[in-house]
């Protein structure tokens, strides 16, 4: 890759999942017919004026919490001033000197070990509405999304591969959609990332250059390893690098010039006068402790306590969901650890992904119970109840003990109706007993498979294995 | 009685006499709507209306007279400065860039007139987005001061204030940022009032200098004034800057006593160029006060001197950002796209779009008026990278001492007493070629915007040319009602 050192940082905007908008009453939701979500408020009409919406400040309160951040509790907007067709009021509410969240950081993993990434900010603004730029017959705006919240969440200079940088944007995808504060869909929009970029000599600083329209999670890392590279065959070449936008192509993997240090804007900040400066209640500071959940990193924690493999912990934590699901699985299986994480990432998650498309469980967390409690108490074997947990997965039954009986599953267990077969096997294999009894212990095994034949692989392990010992002795 | 003198009774009779004549059938309301309407017709030349609203007042009229209801401000028939919203109606702010534009919704002010009886006669002349001293910046020419129509009304309310003046509405709402409703006032003879900032709600007044701006109302009696803002003021869930703090009655308490009035003279607004009668009014005032039992000491707000070069920074920064949204784009006037071609036949091909950035130029050119665009460059100056600390920041610092010098005075004053302006109305091109000049006419009314506190204007006497003189009367935070009680019992001697 390259021989310098290589300094990442990342600006993530994401769309938060208030009813309504940051600044007025309209609906914020995706896809409704054009221009159909807006008001005098959000269209920027003269006279209109803003009022902020509770939900999405205390939003970015619970993200600022989860990343460690320090909440601004005398905070306030400001106006970012620009002109663009899809900016109705000619500026951008937004934060620019004291945002709500300040200070934080996060973990992230991956084959480049562990580490934290420092969240320098995090603050509220409103969206832009979306431009449709056409061929020929010249741009059309929609201003649905035009006033949806969004926070801005500016990590600081400390990733140095793509992969981290990767990690880390998965790392917020995952944080934001626990919280369940923004979808993370980058595809569609909710969740946004610019990049910051600068390769240097070691020792020396660089000059960062900036990415946007990273519009999905491996665009990400190929355009910053494509960044990477350019720089690195700049400095190589004695060349200097030079402050300047550009814009990730992702169709043909490559950066172009957006705009150049020359053409940078100067947005005018200034604090927005239709507001009065916000302060973050103690109430509101209480309310958003109430309603943040248990973290991830701290539910892997405790699932690596009660004996969950740490590869495991980190499957179980990917969403907030596998958590749910996995508990109730676990308090069904007498709280074996191992027993409970073989069924939710074995059978759950790998039906979830083969039929539910990977959204959505197929077989409820209780009816896993279920059939990991039949196997659990000999009721059934495992490769019943692998065969009843497929049955379920495939027609969207929740009733495995009733499959168990229609197919007549139940394990045998009853050692009067086991010895008669057993002592048939014994009769029918007369060469067999001998060698055994003449101390090949591994004809164990043969005589195990035939009681299965025999019994349709109805017999309970454990008692088979204990009458052959009694007769075969 | 002669029509023409009913008319005149009609506008020049105190509200409450007014109502009384409505409620036994002395007058109809129906009819003196008409009348006035022709009147504002007749009297084209004041140029006070941009739009007469003749189908909705007699609309409004008619549902009043057909409901049983009190409608507390039945009898006030109001011309609203056209930067405030109308549903359905223009907002032309005087600009030419609102060319075609209509309001898609009622501000919070003028809805609460109108529940309250109001009538809505029409729509007044102003500077362009409520910016000059005189309506000379008006694009749609200026209005005529009633008193001498070589004369300014003042400004930027010009229009409202000449319509009251005139006898074409009974009061009117003007718009304040430095002064635009005192000034009008005072060069008309009529009461004008300054509310505190987030007194009466910002919801659908077209922002100038969001942090200065606030509705004001002018009458030709206190009594009405204070009807009008007692209806509008409170708190309003669609302007978060508007306040919380409960409206006293304040129309009911205007011949309270004044026994023991603390009023406070500054020095600050004694010093320089004042026209000797207007100087004469303010001490003929505080005798007056004196006499009703207010004690009258000299006092000091030392940083007064600040206040027009603070304003001058802060309203055009404010108003730079504010009028970023007329870009031809979406509203209002758009220059710099090629004429809509007939439907393309025989394979032509429409000309290309230009590109953005052309249209948006092209069209702020041609929309905007020099004073507008000047101090959209100013403030797009003072905000700029590398300026803002040494112009816009050090103006809100300053701001911030403008305001502890209102704060410490109030600490042993309950009010004070100014001239309004430093003459009275100028004529017409006086101050045109000199920006700076017309600036300083709002030296006595921008530091109550600086500072947020309300100020009232009162006529007092008139000069030799009969040019009305207008006092200046500034109080706390939210009291308005002590500036209504003390501009009262001034008015009642001031004839």
């Amino acid at each position: 890759m390259s021989d310098y050192a290589v300094t990442i940082g990342l600006e993530v905007h994401a769309q938060l999942l208030t009813n309504t908008k940051m600044f007025c009453g309209c609906k914020a939701s995706y896809g409704a017919a054009h221009n159909s979500l807006t008001c005098p408020v959000c269209m920027g009409l003269p006279g209109a004026l803003p009022m902020p919406n509770r939900r999405a400040i205390e939003m970015a309160v619970k993200v600022g919490l989860a990343t460690g951040s320090t909440i601004t509790r005398a905070t306030k907007f400001d106006r970012k001033n620009y002109f663009y067709p899809d900016l109705p009021k000619g500026y951008q509410i937004s934060q620019f000197d004291k945002p709500i969240c300040a200070g934080g950081s996060m973990e992230i993993r991956g084959l480049f070990g562990v580490k934290r990434v420092g969240i320098t900010r995090i603050h509220l603004e409103e969206d832009a509405g979306k431009s449709q730029h056409g061929d020929d017959d010249g741009t059309l705006i929609d201003l649905n999304r035009c006033g949806v919240p969004l926070i801005e969440i500016v990590s600081e200079p400390d990733m140095s591969s793509p992969e981290e940088a990767y990690a880390y944007l998965m790392e917020i995808r995952r944080l934001v959609r626990w919280l369940e504060v923004c979808d993370g869909n980058l595809e569609e929009g909710s969740l946004r990332c610019d990049a910051n970029i600068s390769v240097a000599p070691e020792g020396e600083r660089g000059v960062p250059v900036e990415i946007k329209n990273l519009n999905s999670f491996h665009g990400v890392e190929k355009a910053i390893r494509y960044e990477i590279e350019r720089q690195s065959e700049v400095v190589r070449n004695g060349g200097k690098i030079s402050r300047m936008t550009l814009l990730w192509d992702s169709d043909k993997g490559e950066t172009r010039v957006m705009r150049t240090k020359e053409a940078a804007h100067d947005y005018r900040y200034f604090p927005e006068p239709d507001l009065v400066e916000l302060s973050i209640s103690d109430q509101m500071m209480a309310e958003a402790h109430e309603a943040s959940p248990e973290y991830p990193w701290v539910r892997r924690e405790r699932y690596v306590g009660i004996g969950v493999k740490p590869d495991d912990a980190d499957v179980l934590t990917a969403e907030k969901e596998f958590g749910e699901y996995f508990e109730e699985v676990f308090a069904g299986c007498n709280n074996e650890a191992p027993r409970a994480v073989r069924w939710v990432i074995g059978e759950a998650l790998r039906w979830r992904k083969e039929l539910g498309g990977g959204e959505r469980f197929v077989v409820s967390a209780y009816a896993t119970a279920e059939v990991a409690g039949l196997e659990a108490s000999g009721k059934i074997s495992g490769l019943a109840a692998k065969t009843v947990y497929e049955e379920m997965a495939r027609t969207g039954r929740s009733d495995p003990a009733m499959i168990v009986k229609e197919k007549g599953l139940e394990q045998v267990s009853d050692t009067g109706a086991l010895e008669a077969v057993i002592t048939k096997i014994i009769e029918d294999n007369p060469k067999e007993v001998e060698r055994y009894r003449g101390g090949d212990m591994k004809l164990k095994g043969f005589f195990v498979g035939q009681v299965m034949k025999a019994m349709g692989g109805k017999a309970d392990p454990k008692a088979t294995g204990e009458i052959l010992g009694r007769l075969l002795g | 009685m002669s029509e023409r003198a009913q008319i005149d009774n009609f506008t020049e009779l105190g509200l409450v006499e007014r109502r009384e004549a409505l409620a036994v059938g002395k007058f109809d309301l129906v009819k003196e709507v008409r009348r006035l309407s022709a009147k504002i017709e007749a009297k084209s030349v004041l140029n006070a209306f941009l739009e007469t609203t003749d189908e909705l007042a007699v609309e409004c009229t008619s549902k009043l007279a057909h409901s049983e209801e009190a409608f507390p401000l039945r009898g006030v028939v109001l011309a609203v400065k056209d930067n405030i919203a109308l549903k359905d109606h223009q907002l032309t702010c005087a600009s030419k860039i609102l060319d075609g534009y209509k309001s898609l919704f009622t501000s919070t002010a003028l809805q609460r007139l109108s529940d309250a009886g109001v009538v809505i006669i029409g729509k007044t002349n102003l500077d362009e987005f409520a910016m000059g001293s005189s309506t000379e910046h008006s694009a749609f020419g200026p209005s005529l001061n009633p008193f001498d129509n070589s004369r300014v009304p003042g400004g930027s309310s010009g229009g409202s204030a000449a319509a009251v003046a005139a006898g074409l509405a009974t009061a009117s709402l003007g718009s304040e940022t430095g002064g635009s409703v005192r000034q009008p006032a005072a060069f008309c003879g009529l009461v004008g009032i300054k509310p505190t900032y987030g007194r009466i709600s910002r919801y659908g007044l077209v922002a100038f200098g969001s942090s200065l701006d606030q509705i004001g109302v002018m009458a030709r009696t206190t009594y009405e004034c204070a009807k009008v803002f007692e209806t509008m003021a409170g708190h309003d869930p669609l302007d978060n800057t508007s306040s919380p703090v409960p409206v006293p009655d304040c129309a009911g308490n205007l011949d309270r006593p004044l026994k023991g009035l603390r009023v406070g003279l500054p020095r600050e607004y004694r010093e320089g160029t004042i026209q000797p009668e207007v100087a004469n009014s303010v001490e003929r005032a505080a005798k007056v006060l004196k006499e009703m039992g207010a004690t009258i000491t000299e006092c000091s707000l030392p940083h007064t001197k600040y206040a027009i070069p603070v304003y001058y920074i802060l309203a055009p920064a404010e108003a730079s950002s504010n009028l970023a949204r007329y870009d031809g784009v979406r509203y209002g006037l758009r220059r710099g796209t090629p004429p809509p071609t007939p439907p393309a036949s025989g394979g032509e091909v429409a000309p290309p779009l230009p590109p953005i950035e052309d249209i948006i130029r092209a069209s702020r050119q041609a929309g905007f008026g020099a004073e507008v665009k000047r101090r959209i460059m100013l403030g797009t100056y003072v905000l700029s990278s590398g300026y803002y600390d040494a112009y816009y920041l050090k103006a809100q610092k300053v701001r911030r001492l403008i305001r502890q010098d209102f704060l410490n005075v109030f600490d042993d004053f309950d009010l004070l007493l100014t001239p309004t302006t430093p003459t009275t109305a100028f004529k017409f091109g006086e101050k045109t070629a000199d920006p700076i000049a017309m600036y300083l006419s709002d030296i006595f009314t921008a530091p109550a915007n600086l500072a947020g506190v309300p100020a009232i204007s009162v006529p007092f006497g008139f000069d030799d040319k009969g040019l009305p003189i207008g006092i200046q009367l500034m109080a706390a935070d939210f009291r308005e009602d002590l500036l209504f009680q003390v501009a009262h019992q001034l008015e009642g001697v001031a004839q």
